[in-house]
């Protein structure tokens, strides 16, 4: 008889930990042929209430930290990624029976995520500047982190859309609550623990599963909440409602369907400044 | 009294004033389709200057068509023939400086010495800044061939009407956008104008429409199903419902809106030129201004000092005639304005603020609000925290650079600060950790057409100035 | 450190003059002068338009205010003699004209300026102290400073050591300005700071104090000899200078820009300066001069126009 597998409790990673639900609730995740494959933990409103505060408390020291401390970071989650492949081709594959077009998305996600570590500090040079002010001043502008981004995640291709979502709102510093595909979580779950194992600081990524119709308006009234990723709200009607919840402090909105190539994404959670000082003795 | 200054008042005979003022759509100035008139008045005097039209929704619809139609031929143009447009118009706003000038003081009741130095020369220095964009926008960040969004919905505020106007309309026609500008309800006088020197530069018809109106206006043309882009310079009140009608739309936004800018002075500052700074920071153009350093941080170690200085200062400020060459603060810009600024004062005074006004003479007419100076004020008072938009500065002090750092950020704007030390590792740490969109270091209020302007948080997205004023225009190359 | 420097005035100012050591520390806690900033300051009050009877009154403000100066090698009796004719009537044609408020020339010509001079309150200020390098012995200096008051000058207008003061021989300026203040006995002294040669704002504004601290009546800002001379914004650093020494002491301090200074426009402005910075109170001969000589003509001309409406030409005002 063939030894009995333990099976992994999929449950959230909010500010570095692994929580059920605070709501206590599950729901049931099946493939592609309709087999149970786990219960999967049922993010509630306070789940994504205590992920801002996570994310928020996790804002200044990653945001602090050198664009090179960041950008071995986020190499360092490929490498735990590509640590995990076959995994994520097992739990993909779930849902898609194309083994190699699995295998390309994983390999694809992995090297976007190395592609996002190698830009931490070329931001600075591409979207900064020097301005030749028409005065004795020395005036220059550097990008920013946007602050604390909340992020529904697209639908297909959940584990590259995830890393996409991720790696374009964290490489700057900002740091983020991303609701994963609700139907496909399992890769989601696999990246927290990668994340929770690749030295990045507890809080700067929070992920949850479940409905995002029922957590996103929460998120998107939130006046903690800076940005709003909302490239995986399928629902027309809620999409406007939610944008228009974004306006409560005018945060920064990525509108599902906009076809937007990955350095505009991360350039929608900068913030550029301008600091002005007159030179002269 | 010794060597008291004589009246020095700039002549109006340069402006040719009308008696009512048409819209300019499709590149004439054209009457409404059953849209209301007003007047505009003077807000030194109150007298009406001139009869202006609330544009109505069919006038505004006219006007998008018109900028439709000019699109094609716009974009279609290259980059050169449109930079040379733009420069044609940097120059003609040279030429007729003067005449901007004036009748900029005139209606916004700014002191010309403002309008003369500092609005008008900026605004021929955008329009050739972007002038130079048009024929470099594989420049601009976004890749090769970049393309123009279409048509710009551009909505701007009465305190710098043609400053605010340039800063749209040049990126936006650089890129290859057309435009249908809204100016504020009580400063149309310049964007008229304007619209003359388009039609001097041979601009080609519809490229730039002008309609004037009120708040209604603007909400005709924000929802506008056949706009491109909204930009807006205003309220982070107006700011919000900008946000909320363009949601669900593929209106692109860039908003320019409130502050309450921290001015954060240690104890080791250039003293006098600190002063200078805050007394700059606030009172230029009579405290009308969206990064204005209405909250001033003290380091407690010398705050009773630095405010006798600054009392010192504040007597010298003359205020009156916005057409008097000597004039430091001129008039409030509209009476409901003056209104907001005295509920303003009055609550910081109820709330345990204490007051102090500089000495000013105030005219019989118009609308006035002497410089005004509330000390003893804590987070918690309104003056400290609601954007007064006046000539009031709220004064709170701190002990460490921490304090100073946590109270200037404590607060939903993030439009711009200043920071006064002679200590250059605290310059960049503090100016690192603030979170606003402009930092002025010993210095206050500056602007070029060279520099990115805008705010964190609640104060507002997107740059405007520079190349990252052109990317909110430009859609990425294919 | 520079923390809290000003409420630390009143302590250290007893400080403040006790040695070397203690002089040093209380001007370098001075605050610094940022000079985009006091530059800018200058340019705008340089904007101020002075029209009709405030063109009028400055005119005339400002002719008592002169220091009606020759300090040339080629100096003579006659040169003198015309200068103090010109000093009591600047415009022959018109009596209204007030005089100047002094003759400012070499030591040796104290006494023939003396003489044409009598009967009227213009006073005598002597160049002294190895002006304009000040480059001679301590003792040379007394020598050259009692001549001038011993032959009767009212006003003695010594340079300092630039030389020492880059060496950071504060106490040393401080000393010799000590020094000589005593031997004035009566007469005022005015300490030349020649701001040219020291450059930066900040010594300009620490040189201002080790004057003021020594007992200078007036702070100076030039011999004339060395470009740049007065400029604004020095004269606003030395203004602002002599505010805060007033803030702190009680005392008050006169200035006098000098070198430069050549159209009743450049004049306008500085008497704005002296108003928006000091106030009323200073705008008076006692506690503001402008050392110049060829300023009073232009003056005179402008003087003409303002009362005949006609531009007057340089035939119309006299040549000394």
């Amino acid at each position: 008889m063939t030894n009995l597998d333990v099976k992994r409790t999929a449950k959230l990673f909010i500010g570095g930990a692994f929580p059920r639900s605070e709501s206590g609730r599950t729901y049931e995740v099946f493939d592609k042929n309709k087999n149970f494959v786990a219960n999967v933990a049922l993010a509630s409103r306070k789940d994504a209430r205590d992920s801002v505060v996570a994310a928020r408390g996790a804002f200044s020291k990653w945001s602090e930290a050198t664009a090179y401390n960041r950008g071995q970071v986020l190499y360092r989650i490929s490498e735990m990624m590509q640590g995990r492949f076959d995994q994520f081709v097992e739990e993909l594959s779930l849902w898609n029976k194309n083994k190699s077009q699995v295998k390309n998305e994983v390999q694809v996600a992995i090297d976007k995520m190395v592609w996002f570590a190698g830009w931490t500090d070329k931001l600075a040079m591409v979207t900064g500047s020097n301005n030749p002010v028409a005065g004795p001043f020395f005036d220059f502008s550097v990008p920013e982190p946007t602050g604390v981004v909340a992020a529904v995640s697209g639908k297909e291709q959940p584990l590259l859309n995830l890393v996409k979502t991720i790696g374009s709102i964290i490489l700057s510093g900002n740091t983020c609550i991303v609701i994963a595909s609700k139907t496909q979580p399992l890769t989601a779950v696999s990246l927290a623990e990668v994340i929770a194992t690749s030295d990045v600081p507890a809080g700067v990524v929070n992920i949850l599963t479940g409905d995002y119709e029922e957590i996103a308006p929460w998120l998107a009234t939130h006046m903690d909440v800076n940005a709003f990723d909302l490239t995986g709200v399928n629902d027309r009607k809620l999409a406007l409602s939610l944008e228009k919840d974004c306006a409560s402090n005018l945060k920064r909105v990525i509108r599902p369907n906009t076809k937007i190539d990955d350095l505009t994404r991360i350039k929608s959670f900068l913030e550029t400044k301008t600091v002005w000082h007159p030179r002269g003795f | 009294m010794v060597f008291e200054y004589a009246p020095a008042p700039e002549s109006t005979k340069i402006v040719d004033l009308k008696n009512n003022y048409q819209l300019f759509i499709g590149g004439k100035f054209v009457k409404s389709n059953g849209g209301k008139t007003y007047k505009t008045i003077n807000p030194a005097t109150e007298e009406v200057l001139a009869e202006i039209i609330e544009a109505s929704q069919k006038d505004v619809d006219l006007a998008v068509k018109s900028a439709r139609k000019a699109f094609k031929t716009w974009s279609g143009l290259t980059g050169s023939q449109r930079g040379k447009y733009l420069f044609r118009l940097a120059r003609i706003i040279q030429e007729r400086s003067r005449e901007l000038a004036v009748l900029e003081s005139m209606n916004n009741g700014k002191p010309i010495r403002e309008s003369r130095d500092i609005d008008i020369p900026l605004v021929a220095a955008h329009f050739f800044h972007y002038a130079g964009w048009a024929d470099k926008l594989d420049h601009a960040g976004l890749g090769k061939n970049p393309s123009p969004l279409g048509v710009a919905g551009q909505i701007i505020p009465w305190n710098f009407p043609l400053l605010m106007l340039s800063w749209k309309i040049a990126p936006a026609l650089a890129a290859g956008n057309t435009v249908v500008l809204k100016p504020a309800e009580t400063t149309p006088l310049t964007a008229l104008l304007f619209a003359e020197i388009c039609q001097q530069a041979e601009l080609p018809d519809g490229v730039v429409n002008i309609v004037t109106g009120a708040g209604e206006t603007g909400k005709y043309l924000v929802e506008h199903p056949d706009i491109d882009k909204i930009a807006f310079t205003g309220s982070t009140e107006v700011g919000r419902l900008i946000a909320q009608s363009v949601a669900g739309t593929n209106k692109k936004v860039t908003l320019e809106l409130g502050g309450k800018a921290a001015n954060i002075v240690f104890d080791d500052a250039a003293m006098d030129q600190a002063v200078e700074g805050v007394v700059n920071g606030i009172f230029f153009n009579q405290g009308h201004v969206c990064c204005a350093g209405s909250r001033l941080l003290l380091q407690e170690s010398i705050s009773d000092n630095f405010l006798d200085l600054l009392y010192q200062r504040m007597k010298t400020l003359r205020l009156g005639d916005p057409l008097d060459k000597n004039t430091d603060v001129g008039a409030i810009n509209s009476s409901s304005q003056l209104q907001k600024i005295r509920e303003l004062a009055e609550s910081g005074t109820k709330e345990g603020a204490q007051m102090w006004s500089a000495p000013c003479e105030i005219p019989n007419k118009g609308f006035w609000f002497a410089p005004t100076v509330f000390t003893n004020v804590s987070l918690s008072h309104r003056i400290a925290r609601e954007e007064i938009f006046g000539p009031v500065l709220s004064v709170l002090t701190f002990r460490t650079p921490d304090e100073a750092i946590e109270k200037a950020n404590n607060i939903p704007y993030g439009l711009s600060a200043g920071i006064w030390t002679e200590k250059g590792s605290r310059i960049l740490e503090v100016a690192h950790r603030l979170r606003a969109g402009v930092i002025w270091a010993n210095t206050f209020n500056k602007f070029d057409p060279t520099s990115p302007f805008g705010g964190y948080k609640e104060s507002g997205y997107g740059r405007e100035g520079g190349r990252h004023g052109l990317e909110p225009y430009l859609k990425a190359g294919k | 450190m520079s923390t809290n420097y000003l409420t630390q005035i009143p302590s250290l100012l007893s400080d403040a003059t006790k040695n070397e050591e203690s002089l040093k520390k209380f001007l370098n806690g001075l605050s610094g002068v940022d000079k985009v900033g006091v530059e800018e300051r200058a340019a705008k009050l340089a904007t101020r338009s002075i029209k009709t009877n405030a063109k009028k009154e400055g005119i005339d403000l400002s002719i008592r205010m002169i220091d009606l100066t020759t300090l040339e090698g080629m100096d003579t009796k006659g040169k003198v003699k015309t200068l103090c004719a010109k000093a009591r009537r600047p415009d022959p044609l018109d009596n209204s004209v007030p005089s100047v408020a002094a003759v400012c020339v070499y030591s040796d010509l104290v006494s023939i300026a003396k003489e044409n001079l009598t009967g009227t309150n213009i006073k005598v200020a002597a160049v002294a102290t190895g002006f304009p390098a000040g480059r001679v012995s301590l003792a040379s200096k007394l020598q050259d400073t009692n001549d001038a008051v011993s032959q009767g000058a009212d006003e003695i207008d010594m340079v300092i050591d630039r030389g020492a003061f880059h060496e950071g021989r504060f106490f040393d300026i401080y000393e010799q300005i000590l020094t000589i203040k005593e031997a004035c006995k009566s007469a005022h002294l005015k300490v030349i700071l020649e701001t040219g040669e020291l450059k930066t704002y900040d010594n300009v504004k620490k040189a201002s104090w080790i004057a003021m601290l020594a007992g200078a009546d007036f702070i100076k800002t030039s011999t004339g000899k060395v470009q740049p001379a007065a400029t604004l914004p020095v004269t606003l650093v030395m203004l602002q200078a002599i505010n805060e020494f007033e803030r702190a002491t009680g005392k008050i301090i006169g200035m006098k820009p000098a070198g430069g200074i050549k159209t009743t426009k450049d004049a306008m402005k500085y008497l704005v300066l002296v108003k928006e910075t000091l106030g009323d109170r200073w705008l008076t001969p006692d506690l503001f001069r402008f050392g110049a000589s060829s300023l009073l003509n232009d003056l005179l001309m402008q003087r003409q126009k303002l009362k005949t409406g006609s531009y007057s030409g340089p035939d119309y005002v006299t040549v000394d």
